[in-house]
């Protein structure tokens, strides 16, 4: 099937259906081989078992930005060739993206009060994710509280490409400021600094929590299609009960 | 495996990071069963998502 045929809804829902039992079964299973790497994973020399953390800690972040840089794309779709689907995806990453960023600050902070001796700075790392996880949450609610859902797709659209923006800070901001956050360890110029004992279960969990992302994403987009084809056709009773009753 | 002095801040990042992908998918299997239903009750109903044509 070519690709652009997913661009149609009905063939979108059934390429889905047919993708998302392997795709479930698929994180399962890293999952289980990524925990069980984890578990079998050394201590750091300087953090001992707290380094554990990391592996909910990192792919939390990368997913969080990753979730705003796939809205900011949909985004485009919304507002350049306002296709239906552009919206649907938008609105469906938001949530999960919004989940894993508060995963991502969360662990932070529990990571951050062995390592630094507190749960929480005003650094530039820190605070910028702080912003994302607002900014998630500006976009969530421009989706729920709008009456008219196409004002507030396009409204959520143009706050996306606006909130991109943060995306190069909190990569770069370990290195344009000084900070309490460690500098980038994994993907930085001269290849990781960590030790393949542990950044092998890193990646293996990266993979895992990619490939969740991925499995909610579509679960929940078909959900949004569903959503909007019951709203269709309500709006097609209503309409209809009208003329019987004029 | 031994996690350390710091065993409760370990725990405590896997419990909550389990609770949100718990979360989300509760979120997800339930909304998939709540459209399904409404949308099998529409259909039910006999109402369609085209206009009717005007002869």
């Amino acid at each position: 099937m070519p690709i652009i045929d997913l661009a149609n809804p009905t063939r979108f829902l059934n390429a889905v259906n047919r993708v998302l039992p392997w795709l479930v079964a698929a994180t399962a299973l890293a999952f289980a081989f990524g925990l069980a790497r984890v578990m079998g994973a050394p201590d750091d020399y300087q953090q001992g078992a707290t380094v554990k953390i990391m592996f909910l800690h990192v792919p939390a972040a990368w997913l969080g930005m990753m979730g705003w840089g796939l809205m900011s794309v949909a985004a485009l779709g919304t507002l350049v060739w306002r296709h239906p689907l552009a919206d649907v995806a938008g609105k469906a990453a938001a949530p999960i993206g919004a989940a894993f960023t508060f995963i991502c600050l969360v662990t932070g902070a529990l990571w951050g009060r062995p390592t630094w001796g507190a749960y929480w700075v005003w650094d530039a790392r820190l605070t910028s994710m702080l912003i994302l996880l607002l900014l998630y949450l500006g976009v969530l609610a421009l989706y729920w509280t709008a009456e008219d859902p196409g004002r507030g797709a396009r409204a959520a659209a143009i706050l996306a490409l606006v909130g991109a923006v943060n995306l190069p800070i909190i990569k770069f901001s370990v290195d344009w400021w000084n900070t309490l956050h460690q500098p980038a360890s994994i993907i930085r110029m001269g290849g990781a600094a960590i030790d393949p004992s542990i950044l092998v279960p890193l990646l293996i969990m990266a993979a895992a929590f990619t490939l969740l992302f991925v499995t909610l994403h579509l679960a929940a987009m078909r959900n949004e299609i569903l959503r909007r084809r019951v709203r269709t056709m309500q709006l097609m009773q209503a309409q209809a009960l009208a003329e019987a009753h004029s | 495996m031994i996690l350390g002095p710091h065993a409760d801040f370990i725990i405590a990042s896997y419990a909550l990071t389990a609770f949100v992908v718990a979360a989300l998918v509760a979120w997800v299997v339930l909304d998939y069963g709540t459209q399904r239903r409404m949308l099998g009750g529409l259909e039910a109903r006999g109402v369609t998502r085209r206009a009717r044509r005007e002869d």
